[in-house]
């Protein structure tokens, strides 16, 4: 079916408006289904054991007194998972991080799991597994791991990307480089050039639902998961390929999903659990504690990032150049090359060149976190471009709107952009009451912007009408941000129904045809341009159904409002069908009325958001408290446009957060000492103003209604906002993210004794 | 695992006194039930102590106020006496953990976790408060900084159970004040605090004091030397600079996952220093 993705300007009828989400009733009064409210009669309970050590060789596991204990039904080892990868590297890492084949690559890493009749059962089982390991140095520091005094996590490790092939293994996995013209030459037309290195600590999602999922394998050799997830095909494909199954004998229920973040886009427990599962030839139902959330799933990276900007006098950047740092865990990662592409990706450059190196240490296997990467390379370079205006002596907002990219603009990733939003959002800033509200004492101000690619991906859609003509839509992406409300605004624009009339569900994985993951801001993007796809579909069946009622050519019906209309004098004398009506009479018609589609959603629009701060300090204490926070970001066209805020708010949220006090503590022997939401500190409410939003819409072209991906941007500018903001208040430049008071009052006193 | 909800402090102590094994007291259980959940500790005996009489009300007697093992901290803030009294009391007990912690948790099971970071301890011990002690050898009544000797540890024999938590009544022109530190504004646990009890005389200069600082050292101090330093003044600039070099002096902190040495140093003067202005404005000075 053909399909044209282009953008149409319209007036909307549905699409814009605020009804309330089909889920939240559930959600409020607790019906709602989450990971680990399946249940499965005769289900085990399934628990990981997991290395004490951060670098350890896997001597030997004995599980034979585990195997003896009463109520334990299986436990499993590496040995239960052989590796039928077939030199897929990738696919052998994630195999390895859910069960450690020969060494222990951090603490949390999994070495052996039990399924057992209840909770206290698996508890003591674990404690009768004996693993016998040697200990190795670990590196946990980004930097230290670069040194080459550094203990090697991979001996065959050899950076890639490098003009000639090293000859020593080291814990670099890959070299990575973009941008275009000559950064010596620009750097030569500088009159003034900021160099200055900075460091982010490692976060987590920090989402509220740990893993869970219920396994159930049968003897026949097809299995049921049930799995709180942001992409159950994804998640079916990797379960299948790791335990040898053919993918459609194994169907992945997705649940309800307690926040992901781009965390939940990884398989951990999942392929234990079916491992278990297949063991004891019961269900098992297997969930993280937070403890082991923390450990042992996918934080972000820690970043280590060196930048260098030079401008003329009269406010125009010459040469941009960084160097990336990324950790990426004990496997390898592209996280620094994301760094790379998004560093300067706000700014028209002549002269820009950006490095990135992955970095291995024992840490957990870094994992997507929204706008993954992009928040770290934006806390650098905005810090330095606010600190190079200064030295010209320009306002921070007038010097990045001389400089910001725009339609036709080469990116220093390589694309010439279209139409973006990075100009407007700009202005649009400059303009906002907040940028002109007074300040108080130890008060202060920053601004900052940020870039995110967006994805659009694999996405199949089905749209059946009941012969009441009610409508129901099945999607295969989860829904993380409120999409059943915002495709079935979509869907009720289409077929010209009230919103009411839709229902929107996240078929399983046997339902639908694949769908990519609900990640890179993708799930309405695609899945609306998919419901758009299917609904016209729908609207061809109507239209000819209803030419058969009237028995007329289907080129006289036309759709308009829900209904069918014959359009011509001649048929003059023939009322108006309604959707209903075409239902009702569809077993007389030819039978069931559905659209379908099947498509690549591509030109999922960039996106561009502007952040403003202001921040108190307490120059005695360190402490910190955000007074008011603004976000301005273009969604091309808002569906919805609460969620669409909620999202702009969530993501500044989390960037609070993880600017002023989130962090991973791991001490000296490579042990994390904070796997807990009380030491690991997000933060609550009434840390937080409330976050004021503005919505931009810059249609994106490539899509039937102009949008844009709206979930991932609004994590990207605020860790600079906020370290703007503090060096406004303070007059001290802050460089390690988190900003904690510790680190702000060691900064202020360093200043102080000059 | 056994539970028993016994009737009389004798019988509570006599459980504990005759186990085997583990056992653990049960008041609001906002420490225990966390670390039971989390696999720390499985206790082989839990001895409810709420049904026993009398352990659950805050008595004003004309000594001052009797404030029950199983009182929750939110009714602290409920009671307008002992808020009038010692704000400084109350207000340290409705910072532990968010409100609905606070409406089970307890003074006594906060002083008895033996936590340096313990929230209301320091505003005790500022207070000079004192723990009535039950065990087999019969009652005795202790000053409560002896109850913790060090994280996790206190004094209390086997079968001991503290019964109350004892106040003094004020003297005119008295006030207390007690500060943490959190990087967050709740739901969290002190980096840093400080208490400060002050009573002044009729000119304003303060008479007697007592300071103690939380989270600096493996339990609660008692810093007589600050006690000295604002006792005599009235509080000028220079005895509060003074105050809060005494107090960051007496610190003997660690570097861990909420804070470094130099910043608890630091910050203790900074909030010793904020407690007793408050605690001397409470006193009606000025």
């Amino acid at each position: 079916m053909n399909f044209d993705p282009r953008y149409l300007d319209r007036n909307f009828t549905s699409v814009g408006t605020r009804p309330i989400r089909p889920d939240g009733v559930d959600k409020v009064t607790g019906r709602a289904r989450y990971g680990a409210d399946f249940n499965m009669a005769g289900q085990l309970v399934g628990r990981v054991l997991r290395s004490p050590h951060a670098h350890a060789t896997i001597r030997k596991i004995d599980t034979s007194k585990a195997e003896k204990l009463a109520g334990v039904k299986a436990v499993i080892t590496a040995a239960d998972l052989p590796d039928l990868t077939d030199g897929d590297a990738a696919m052998y890492d994630i195999l390895d991080n859910c069960m450690a084949r020969n060494k222990a690559l951090y603490d949390g890493h999994a070495v052996a799991a039990v399924a057992a009749v209840d909770a206290r059962t698996a508890r003591q089982a674990l404690k009768l597994i004996e693993v016998d390991y040697e200990v190795l140095p670990h590196v946990t520091d980004v930097d230290e791991a670069m040194k080459h005094s550094a203990p090697l996590i991979n001996e065959a490790t050899f950076t890639e990307g490098l003009e000639e092939k090293p000859v020593k293994p080291s814990n670099v996995t890959k070299r990575s480089q973009f941008g275009h013209g000559d950064v010596h030459q620009g750097f030569g037309h500088a009159d003034f050039i900021v160099e200055r290195s900075f460091k982010t600590e490692q976060t987590h999602q920090g989402y509220i639902e740990p893993h869970a999922c219920v396994a159930s394998v049968s003897s026949d050799g097809t299995a049921d998961l049930w799995v709180c997830t942001q992409g159950h095909f994804v998640y079916r494909q990797h379960c299948a390929q790791l335990l040898g199954m053919e993918a459609s004998k194994l169907r992945v229920t997705s649940s309800e999903i307690g926040g992901g973040f781009g965390g939940k886009t990884h398989v951990w427990a999942e392929p234990v659990a079916l491992a278990l599962s297949r063991k004891a030839g019961r269900p098992v139902k297997l969930v993280m504690t937070r403890d082991e959330v923390f450990r042992a799933s996918g934080p972000t990276s820690a970043t280590s990032i060196d930048i260098r900007i030079g401008a003329r006098k009269d406010g125009t950047i010459t040469a941009a150049e960084a160097t990336l740092r990324y950790s990426s865990g004990p496997y390898a990662g592209t996280w620094a090359e994301i760094g790379a592409m998004t560093a300067f990706a706000c700014y028209r450059l002549d002269n820009v060149k950006t490095v990135g190196y992955e970095v291995l240490v024992n840490r957990p296997k870094t994992a997507a976190y929204r706008a993954p990467s992009a928040p770290m390379a934006a806390f650098a370079v905005e810090s330095a471009i606010d600190e190079l205006a200064k030295e010209i002596g320009m306002d921070a907002v007038e010097f990045r709107i001389r400089n910001a990219a725009q339609e036709g603009t080469r990116s220093s990733y390589g694309p010439v952009y279209g139409p973006i939003g990075i100009g407007p959002t700009l202005e649009a800033v400059k303009n906002h009451p907040h940028m002109k509200a007074p300040l108080g004492k130890n008060q202060g101000r920053g601004m900052a912007c940020g870039f995110w690619f967006n994805f659009g991906g694999q996405t199949c859609t089905d749209l059946n009408i009941g012969m009441d003509g009610s409508v129901s839509l099945a999607v295969g992406t989860v829904d993380v941000g409120g999409s059943r409300a915002s495709l079935s605004l979509v869907a009720a624009e289409e077929l010209g129904i009230a919103y009411e009339q839709v229902k929107a569900v996240v078929a399983d994985t046997s339902s639908l045809g694949y769908n990519d993951m609900t990640d890179g801001s993708r799930g309405t993007f695609s899945s609306s341009m998919a419901t758009i796809s299917a609904a016209r579909n729908a609207i061809k069946v109507l239209r000819e159904r209803a030419a058969q009622m009237w028995d007329i050519p289907v080129d006289d019906v036309v759709w308009e409002k829900g209904h069918a209309i014959a359009k011509g004098e001649k048929h003059g004398n023939l009322g108006r069908l309604s959707l209903k009506e075409i239902a009702t009479a569809s077993g007389k018609t030819g039978g069931p009325i559905a659209g379908h589609s099947e498509l690549v959603a591509d030109g999922a629009g960039v996106s561009f958001a502007t952040h403003i701060c202001d921040i108190e300090v307490d120059p005695e204490t360190g402490a910190t408290r955000v007074l008011r926070y603004t976000v301005v970001q273009d969604a091309g066209k808002a569906v919805h446009p609460t969620y669409v805020e909620g999202q702009y708010q969530g993501g500044a949220a989390q960037g609070i957060g993880w600017a002023l006090n989130e962090e991973y503590i791991y001490g000296k022997d490579g042990r994390l000492q904070n796997p807990g939401f009380l030491d690991y500190r997000i933060p609550v409410c009434s840390d937080l103003p409330m976050i004021d939003t503005q919505i931009l819409e810059i249609p994106n072209p490539n899509h039937p209604y102009g949008v844009r991906g709206v979930g991932e941007t609004s994590i990207v500018p605020p860790l600079a906002a906020i370290a703007n903001a503090v060096s406004n208040a303070v007059g001290v430049r802050m460089t390690h993210i988190p900003m904690s008071p510790p680190r702000i009052l060691a900064a202020l006193e360093a200043e102080q004794a000059g | 695992m056994r539970y028993i909800r016994p009737l009389s402090i004798e019988d509570a102590s006599g459980l504990l006194a005759g186990s085997t094994g583990t056992a653990a007291i049960l008041a609001g259980g906002s420490d225990l039930l966390v670390r039971m959940k989390g696999g720390f500790v499985e206790p082989d005996l839990i001895v409810d102590i709420k049904a026993i009489e009398g352990l659950s009300e805050i008595r004003e007697t004309s000594e001052g106020f009797s404030i029950g093992a199983a009182v929750p901290c939110a009714v602290l803030g409920e009671s307008k006496a002992l808020k009038k009294a010692w704000p400084g009391v109350v207000e340290a007990a409705n910072l532990i953990g968010s409100k609905q912690v606070q409406g089970r948790c307890t003074i006594v099971g906060n002083l008895c976790n033996a936590s340096p970071a313990a929230d209301s301890v320091p505003a005790l011990v500022a207070a000079g408060a004192k723990a009535v002690v039950v065990g087999p050898g019969g009652r005795r009544t202790i000053a409560v900084e002896a109850v913790p000797t060090g994280p996790g540890k206190t004094s209390l024999a086997k079968g001991e159970i503290i019964e109350a938590i004892l106040l003094d009544k004020r003297p005119p022109r008295s006030g207390d004040a007690y500060l943490r530190f959190i990087p967050r504004t709740e739901m969290d646990i002190a980096v840093v605090s400080a208490g400060v009890n002050l009573t002044l005389d009729e000119q304003g200069v303060v008479r007697v004091a007592r300071v103690a600082v939380g989270a600096a050292a493996p339990t609660v101090l008692l810093v007589d030397e600050a006690a000295e330093v604002l006792i005599g003044s009235k509080l000028d600039e220079a005895t509060l600079e003074r105050l809060a070099k005494v107090c960051s002096g007496a610190c003997r902190p660690i570097d861990d996952k909420r804070g470094t040495v130099e910043f608890r140093r630091k910050v203790a003067g900074v909030l010793a220093k904020r407690a007793a202005t408050t605690a001397y404005a409470r006193a009606g000075g000025k």
